[in-house]
């Protein structure tokens, strides 16, 4: 097992270094110069304009410029933002929680309907009941959600006004936070309602980020049942005489669960891209709008670093279900 | 709605703050996070409504709602009859706040106020560099390093600095947000413990509003300075409300989340005035959109030409497009709330047939040009692109061809600058201080002919007057000579200015005392909140 | 099943035997068009996806106006049943008075022409890669598919919205942008399905007959990796065009005053409350001309090869 997770983890050093490349080469050749941008409409004098160049280190050679980074990232030293001027490292990490708190919501949601639609749809596969739910996720897989969210929007705040229009929490509400998640946060403050309304804002993004992995998740439980309803244990267990709810819950679904893992852990980059537009339409004080709004003001040094940490907890993750999978099925180890 | 904002109220007075029976929290939906705290480093907006005018004060303020400059940390002054001296006499008695992160044991003394800028303005300053690629962004860009010889300390209460040449428009430069004065007490120690980048991030000073707590992209909370010099809050909690999204904004105070919001929506504007629990505010802004022609380059070194082209243009039509009728025409550079405005130039009438009859005059026939469309939205042009399809069609009309060409935000702002650069350029400018030199000659002064002055347009008359303005220190003989200044410039035509937007704000029924700022700042001293 | 991995089976040998591959194809073609009727989700698909490729060829004809023509006089006119709305503009107007019904029209033609455009792109590099990766091994193969899993690595939005930022916003970036992203599923099928076949018997067959490796690669495997490839330029079809009105969205992706869909959500956001029409209508046809397309995509792959039902 260890050496499966050492080769792993061999393939995957190379590979960051390949990303951590790309990062540092996009950035370099982004047009728009960030010292230009500093002044906006106001004219910089020439003097000037060189000495914050050199400052910020721009006039060096690239490759010395790309050592220099990467030296840093292994020290944990990911520069300074452009913008605010603070560690981009920190900036990531105070967005982050925000970011994680609603995809896990969303893929808590997506798997807790997305299954089990899945499993009734194989069951009673071609009634009018597996057609209505197959047609459903297949327009949710097809869903632009940055209009989906605007469409929610209007209707569930803007017409019922039943949940608010965005950020986190209710401003009324404050305490420092604790672990990051707003959630646990509003729990553990004990303040009266702050977890209501910490959920209440929850509700529209999560459904809007959660509507294609839930449809993904729903054809793929579907087709992974069926596939198991086919073979041959299932059927002599059918045969044996045993309930049918009992075939499905004991036999069918432990080994259809197994592909619909990956296909789990394969939604967190999906995830993390529809993280970029959810939190842009609701302004979720995540990492997705952090770095939409980064590529917009040119703050190389964020968009490179927040690429590059994204890109590595994609690999982690990834990495992490590799190896669960590796558990759970010890063929694929070698 | 109101309702369930006072349950809320009372729930969180109850439950959060604890002890003050009758906390009143106002909420203001602000546009963007600030970039920091330290007004000096940075030249958004957004960050000096976050900083400068809640935590900070500075030697002089301009009086709420105007740009007059009134008495601040600085009680009085004088200048010297040469113009060079100003010797400032500070308040005594200013406290600093006391919050959770410092204590001050001392009052406002010349100490924070020669640290204040001369960390800005001496490169081996311990505090010049104190954060990675700190640029004192404004003190360079109005001139200071070049205007000041000296800033001495007289005595404990009185700060004399001396300038390099006169120039009328340094004390109104001292109200800038960057002018904001820093507790030098609160900077010894965070130096000491060897966290200089604090400052920036928990300020401290002596303005109407403590600094609590930064949730970045989020929330930004103050608590009201108990001691302020100019008196204790109504509302003893501020709290901005993070909120890009103008659309969301607005849904947000329909709802009671804020009290106010700025820049809205121009097409949410009239639902906003049919709405019966927001008052709206608006007034005309300290900016102007202009299309800038390459006055070097013929056929527009023709001043005829250019009128021509400024007649076809139905100014009209844009604001209608762009604003939805929030702007007005502008027919000066500067903008009407600016003291020296000449009210009796006419505009050039829109009459594409005349227009079309004087380009024939002057034997410009079958043109084809460019128009360069900014690719952002800015205060005074929210669309440009919107702007300069109207253009098009408009000079299309007098036989003008029109190509449209875009770059990238820092390539449009570089690129327009060339003094051989091709085309007439679409920007705008919005003013720092109120004084009519930060427009006239800022923008169309020989200096600055292949920089701010994006037409290239380098006329005698017009320069000799308003470098003449500068040096004068009387207000009324400086308008004398600006309102002049506005005359050659009608003349000649460098420019077609386009529009002055009009801001709009939009606020709860219950939000008392909230002044517009023709500057465009967001300052919540003084607000209050109706039971 | 089995059945029809035979008949595959044998149409491959088929193919390598000269004068029974008309009749074979023919008889292919219509096993599959068998398959794919019995699917009306996908044949609903088909004919919607006909439509809006008619609505592209012939949009000048069919739309009532230019789709940049301002009509100063109507701006924000709501559609023609509610109140105010006017029977010249069916659909209603937007924020400059531009026919929306108009703009729509139009804007078929930059969707469709997005997903041929980024499918092409993908598919053509994707292939020519994967063929290379999968045929030769070896240390091209390590680099190639290292280099797939860098690309793999990012979040394809948050690439192609760096890359698009790189290259300049803009539709041609965009489109660029969006097949670099897409480009190594294929590069990834074709390389499994190669070494799949490269072992098969008729490959054999074709390298002792005398086949250099460029024949062997182009005309002897790839005809027989082509189902699984269809299927996934289905989808990257439809991926395309959703990832280009994302980025439109953002503004980053075509510019006004292009009539692409997700470009028009983007400027009409700010209307969001005071004109629905202008939000509703733009992102309805990108659901309806996404949707068309995976119920083919579903068609295409049940009827092309049943093995893949499970993904």
């Amino acid at each position: 097992m260890l050496s499966f997770v050492l080769r792993r983890l061999a393939v995957l050093i190379p590979t960051f270094i390949g990303v951590s490349i790309i990062a540092f080469a996009f950035i370099r050749i982004l047009p728009g110069d960030p010292v230009m941008l500093m002044s906006g409409e106001r004219v910089m004098a020439p003097e000037r304009y060189e000495e914050l160049t050199r400052q910020l280190g721009f006039h060096r050679p690239l490759a010395i410029q790309y050592l220099d980074y990467l030296g840093g990232i292994l020290t944990g030293d990911f520069g300074n933002s452009l913008v605010t001027r603070r560690p981009v490292l920190t900036e990531f990490f105070t967005r982050f929680p925000a970011t994680l708190e609603l995809s896990l919501c969303a893929i808590i949601l997506a798997v807790a309907v997305g299954v089990p639609l899945g499993i009734v749809a194989a069951v009673k596969r071609g009634s009018w009941l597996d057609q209505s739910i197959m047609g459903a996720a297949l327009v949710g897989y097809s869903m632009p959600i940055f209009w989906w969210g605007l469409l929610l929007i209007i209707f569930f705040s803007g017409v019922l006004q039943l949940t608010p229009v965005s950020g986190r929490i209710s401003l009324l509400y404050y305490f420092p936070p604790v672990t990051g998640f707003m959630l646990i946060d509003s729990l553990l403050s004990g303040q009266e309602g702050a977890f209501r309304s910490a959920l209440s804002h929850l509700v529209l993004p999560t459904i809007v980020l959660a509507t294609i992995p839930l449809a993904v998740i729903a054809r793929q439980t579907r087709s992974a049942m069926l596939e198991v309803l086919g073979e041959d244990y299932v059927r002599t267990a059918r045969s044996k005489g045993l309930a049918p709810r009992r075939v499905i819950g004991l036999h069918a679904l432990r080994n259809a669960l197994i592909p619909v893992i990956t296909t789990i852990g394969l939604q967190v980059g999906v995830l993390m891209a529809g993280a970029i537009l959810t939190e842009s339409i609701f302004s979720w004080p995540g990492i997705g709008k952090w770095m939409v709004d980064s590529v917009f003001r040119r703050d190389y040094a964020v968009v490179q670093g927040g690429l590059l940490l994204i890109a590595g907890f994609i690999m982690l993750v990834n990495l992490i279900v590799d190896v669960l999978y590796g558990l759970v099925n010890p063929r694929i180890r070698h | 709605m109101k309702t369930k904002l006072a349950f809320a109220a009372a729930l969180l007075a109850a439950t959060a703050v604890g002890g003050a029976a009758h906390a009143k929290t106002f909420v203001y939906c602000s546009e963007g996070s600030p970039e920091g705290f330290d007004p000096g480093l940075y030249t958004a907006g957004t960050t000096f409504d976050a900083a400068a005018h809640t935590v900070y004060n500075r030697l002089l303020e301009f009086k709420p709602g105007t740009t007059e400059t009134v008495p601040g940390l600085a009680e009085s002054w004088e200048i010297s009859d040469d113009g060079l001296q100003y010797t400032f006499h500070l308040r005594p008695g200013v406290k600093f706040q006391t919050t959770d992160f410092f204590t001050p044991s001392r009052d406002l003394n010349a100490d924070d106020v020669i640290f204040s800028f001369e960390r800005q303005w001496q490169e081996d300053h311990p505090w010049h560099g104190y954060v990675s690629g700190a640029s004192w962004e404004y003190f360079n860009g109005m001139g200071m390093p070049d205007l000041i010889e000296s800033i001495e300390k007289v005595d404990d209460m009185t700060v004399r600095f001396t300038l390099k040449r006169r120039e009328a428009p340094f004390l109104a430069n001292l109200a800038m947000p960057f002018a904001s004065i820093v507790s030098k007490e609160y900077a010894d120690q965070l130096e000491a413990d060897g966290n200089m980048q604090t400052l920036n991030q928990q300020p401290l000073g002596t303005g109407p509003f403590e600094f609590v707590a930064y949730q970045p992209d989020a929330v930004i909370r103050y608590r009201s300075h108990e001691d302020y010099w100019n008196g204790q809050q109504p509302i003893d909690d501020l709290v901005f409300a993070i909120t890009p999204d103008a659309s969301v904004r607005y849904q947000k105070l329909q709802a009671g989340e804020c009290h106010l919001m700025p820049y809205p929506n121009a097409a949410d504007v009239e639902s906003m005035k049919a709405n019966p629990d927001l008052t709206v505010m608006e007034q005309e802004g300290l900016n102007v959109a202009y299309l800038a022609y390459n006055s070097q380059q013929p056929p527009f070194d023709n001043p005829q030409v250019r009128k021509a082209l400024n007649m076809a243009i139905n100014e009209e039509a844009i604001i209608e497009a762009v604003f939805q009728g929030l702007a007005s025409p502008a027919k000066n550079p500067i903008p009407p709330t600016m003291w020296s405005y000449n009210e009796e130039i006419e505009d050039e009438p829109y009459d594409p047939e005349a227009a079309r009859q004087m380009l024939e005059e002057a034997g410009v026939t079958d043109l084809s040009m460019k128009v360069w469309a900014m690719p952002v939205s800015r205060p005074y042009m929210l669309n440009a692109r919107r702007a300069a399809e109207l253009i098009q069609s408009d000079f299309a009309e007098v036989g003008v061809d029109v190509e449209i060409v875009t770059y990238e935000w820092a390539e449009y702002l570089d690129r327009s600058k060339e003094v051989d650069r091709d085309g007439a350029v679409l920007l705008g400018w919005t003013g720092d201080n109120g004084d009519p030199d930060n427009f006239l000659h800022t923008l169309l002064g020989c200096d600055a002919v292949g920089g701010n002055n994006r037409a290239q347009w380098c006329n005698e008359e017009f320069d000799n007057l308003v470098v003449e303005a500068k040096q004068l220190t009387e207000q009324e003989e400086r308008a004398e000579l600006y309102r002049q200044a506005q005359e050659v410039f009608k003349r000649e035509a460098p420019w077609a200015t386009l529009d002055h937007s009009i801001s709009v704000v939009p606020m709860r029924k219950e939000v008392q005392g909230f002044v517009q700022s023709p500057l465009g700042d967001f300052a919540f001293e003084g607000v209050d909140l109706a039971e | 099943m089995a059945e029809i991995n035979r008949k595959q089976a044998d149409a491959a040998i088929g193919l390598e035997g000269g004068p029974k591959v008309a009749a074979t194809r023919r008889a292919m073609l219509a096993e599959f068009w068998y398959y794919f009727r019995q699917n009306r989700g996908a044949v609903l698909g088909l004919v919607v996806f006909t439509v809006i490729v008619l609505i592209a060829i012939f949009a000048p004809l069919l739309a009532p106006y230019s789709p940049s023509t301002q009509i100063r006089g109507a701006l924000l006119v709501p559609p023609v049943w509610e109140e105010g709305g006017r029977w010249e503009f069916i659909l209603g107007t937007d924020a400059v008075g531009r026919d929306l019904l108009s703009r729509l029209l139009y804007g078929a033609r930059f969707s469709l022409f997005i997903g041929l455009v980024v499918v092409t792109l993908s598919v053509t590099v994707g292939v020519c890669v994967g063929l290379i990766a999968g045929y030769f091994r070896g240390a091209t193969d390590t680099v190639i598919m290292r280099l797939m899993d860098i690309i793999l690595a990012f979040p394809s939005l948050l690439l192609a919205l760096v890359l698009v930022a790189v290259l300049g916003p803009g539709l041609f970036n965009a489109m660029i942008a969006i097949a670099l992203v897409l480009q190594p599923h294929f590069v990834r099928l074709t390389r499994a399905a190669v070494m799949a076949e490269k072992g098969r018997d008729y490959v054999t067959a074709a390298r002792v007959a005398g086949a250099g490796n460029l024949r062997l690669m182009f005309r002897t495997i790839l005809p027989n990796c082509t189902a699984p490839l269809i299927v996934q330029a289905t989808l990257s079809f439809s991926t395309a065009i959703l990832d280009a009105a994302a980025l439109g969205f953002l503004g980053m992706g075509a510019q006004p005053p292009t009539p692409e869909w997700g470009t028009m959500l983007a400027e009409a956001r700010e209307f969001i409350l005071r004109a629905w029409w202008v939000v509703t209508f733009p992102g309805l046809a990108i659901l309806i001309t996404v949707l068309a397309i995976n119920l083919m995509g579903d068609g295409l792959r049940d009827a092309l090869d049943p093995k893949l039902k499970r993904s």
